[in-house]
């Protein structure tokens, strides 16, 4: 790969998001922001090539994506006066005090808003932050280009036609509105950590990944919030695993069978650098939220070198604190896989048992049902629930390790 | 920019609670921060007739352009710098009247 190459590819992964919410400030439009930006992208990678990366790419890529967007401006008004008119301008309102101002912000937040379809939200932070291509998210989640393509128009259209702001919300709206961009972020990660559909890999990396980068940019521009941070150390603490997860052939490995070793240490000590943060801000009397919960018992899990060596009993109190926050059924089934550990399966089982009506199509469910009934050595139970489980999992890597348990069944 | 401001009711919820002064006190309210700029209750969709005069002759015919379960209760339109303004007022339009609503901009 040449000079200019790599120049480009450093660029786009930093500058990308940077430019188009510039470009969104200026223009008030997030079609001519996004088009505007690609041009100028496409063109660097001629002009680098031929001339020499610019000494500061960042400034070049601005300047050259704002002559692109008033050129397309000066066409379509010349074509349609109209359109002109029915451009927004935002920003008029001002400021709430203490926003941190970062244009990159109100792009998320734009892109992120509660008014638009959730996959809507998906695709348009994909690629209007992410940078990703259309037919990059398209393949992501398992459509057709053409379908994301329609997804993306029709939510920039929605921003257009209703005038959904680009800006700051207001500070009595902002955790709401952060805790929304969060569901987005890990919904992302989520689909990429437990990709669904046949014959796709069981671990989209490059969906982790993109994740993870997205949630460091938020990170960086709101450091002092707590869930924030807990999101981050959460995805951290899961994506160092990664490599231990799945075997060489595919098979999910879960975490008392994987291979300690080949944990990312470098990751572990970033995630347990952010949980300690938490846990000071904690101890200062701020209540966590979900994720840093959530990101508290990953950094317990992470912390035993050994599974032996897991510490049941704070794992335990964590969930407890997190059923009172947050009593959904998938939650009480997590803190039952610890009380399987501290007060045996039999325990566990009644507690799962509970779940059976609001979970009957949940394969987790039906998987931990399964583990529990083939400790207690009720095999034919316990292969009956492993079918269940099987029939309903999505993933590859887990269908693959689920009938192995079966089969393994006396 | 202005938003239709739909009232949606769906008769499921039978609840005798008197939400009329509740309402005109929103609306005055609207009017004085100027995003009032129309409001009206509508009679029940029985009292509706659709008109298609597309064809040879006006055809008029007896109830609503749609059957469905929920129905339009009345509108406002509103005047607001944007959506979130508008769906700010909206969250407080559907606790006072005890109904959905839907927003609406106009072109």
């Amino acid at each position: 790969m040449s000079e200019a190459e790599e120049a480009v590819i450093r660029a786009h992964h930093d500058e990308w998001a940077r430019v188009v919410a510039a470009l969104t400030r200026r223009f008030g439009d997030l079609d001519i922001a996004e088009e505007a930006a690609a041009e100028a992208f496409a063109t660097a990678v001629e002009r680098w090539r031929a001339d020499g990366v610019p000494p500061n790419p960042g400034a070049w890529l601005t300047t050259t994506a704002n002559r692109k967007a008033i050129d397309r401006i000066r066409r379509e008004s010349r074509r349609d006066d109209k359109h002109r008119e029915a451009r927004m301008t935002y920003d008029d309102l001002p400021e709430p005090v203490g926003a941190i101002d970062d244009d990159r912000l109100r792009l998320i937040f734009t892109c992120c808003h509660p008014a638009l379809a959730v996959e809507a939200r998906v695709a348009l932070t994909l690629r209007m932050v992410g940078g990703l291509t259309v037919p990059e998210i398209a393949r992501a989640f398992l459509v057709r280009a053409t379908t994301m393509e329609q997804r993306i128009t029709r939510a920039k259209a929605k921003i257009k036609a209703a005038r959904i702001p680009y800006r700051m919300p207001s500070a009595d709206d902002l955790p709401a509105r952060v805790s929304g961009v969060l569901a987005v972020l890990f919904l992302v990660y989520n689909e990429g950590y437990l990709a669904s559909g046949p014959g796709t890999d069981p671990v989209r990396h490059d969906l982790t990944t993109e994740a993870i980068r997205l949630t460091r940019l938020i990170r960086a521009l709101l450091p002092q919030d707590g869930e924030v941070a807990g999101l981050l150390a959460l995805m951290l603490l899961t994506e160092a695993r990664r490599t231990a997860r799945v075997s060489a052939n595919g098979e999910l490995v879960p975490l008392d069978e994987q291979d300690r070793g080949a944990w990312d240490a470098e990751l572990i000590a970033e995630g347990h650098r952010l949980v300690r943060e938490r846990l000071a801000a904690a101890a200062a009397g701020v209540a966590p939220g979900r994720y840093q919960i959530l990101a508290a018992i990953n950094a317990v899990h992470t912390s035993a070198r050994d599974i032996r060596d897991t510490d049941w009993s704070q794992i335990l109190a964590l969930y407890d604190r997190l059923v009172r926050l947050d009593p959904s059924p998938i939650i009480a089934l997590n803190r039952a896989i610890a009380v399987a550990e501290l007060d045996g399966p039999e325990v566990a089982l009644a507690i799962v048992d509970r779940l059976a009506e609001v979970l009957a199509c949940y394969h987790a469910y039906h998987a931990t049902r399964a583990d529990l009934l083939r400790r207690l050595g009720r095999s034919r139970q316990s292969h009956a629930a492993y079918d269940r489980a099987i029939d309903l999992a999505g993933n590859t890597g887990e269908t693959a390790y689920l009938t192995r348990r079966r089969d393994q069944l006396r | 920019m202005r938003y239709l401001v739909s009232v949606i009711d769906d008769r499921s919820d039978p609840d005798s609670t008197d939400r009329r002064p509740a309402i005109s006190a929103f609306n005055e309210r609207l009017i004085a921060e100027g995003h009032w700029v129309f409001a009206g209750g509508l009679a029940d969709t029985d009292a509706a007739t659709v008109v298609d005069n597309r064809g040879e002759q006006p055809v008029f015919s007896d109830g609503p352009f749609v059957e469905s379960k929920e129905y339009l209760a009345g509108v406002w339109v509103w005047e607001a710098p944007d959506l979130d303004v508008a769906l700010k007022l909206a969250a407080e339009a559907s606790k006072i009247c005890h109904r959905k609503i839907e927003v609406r901009p106009f072109l």
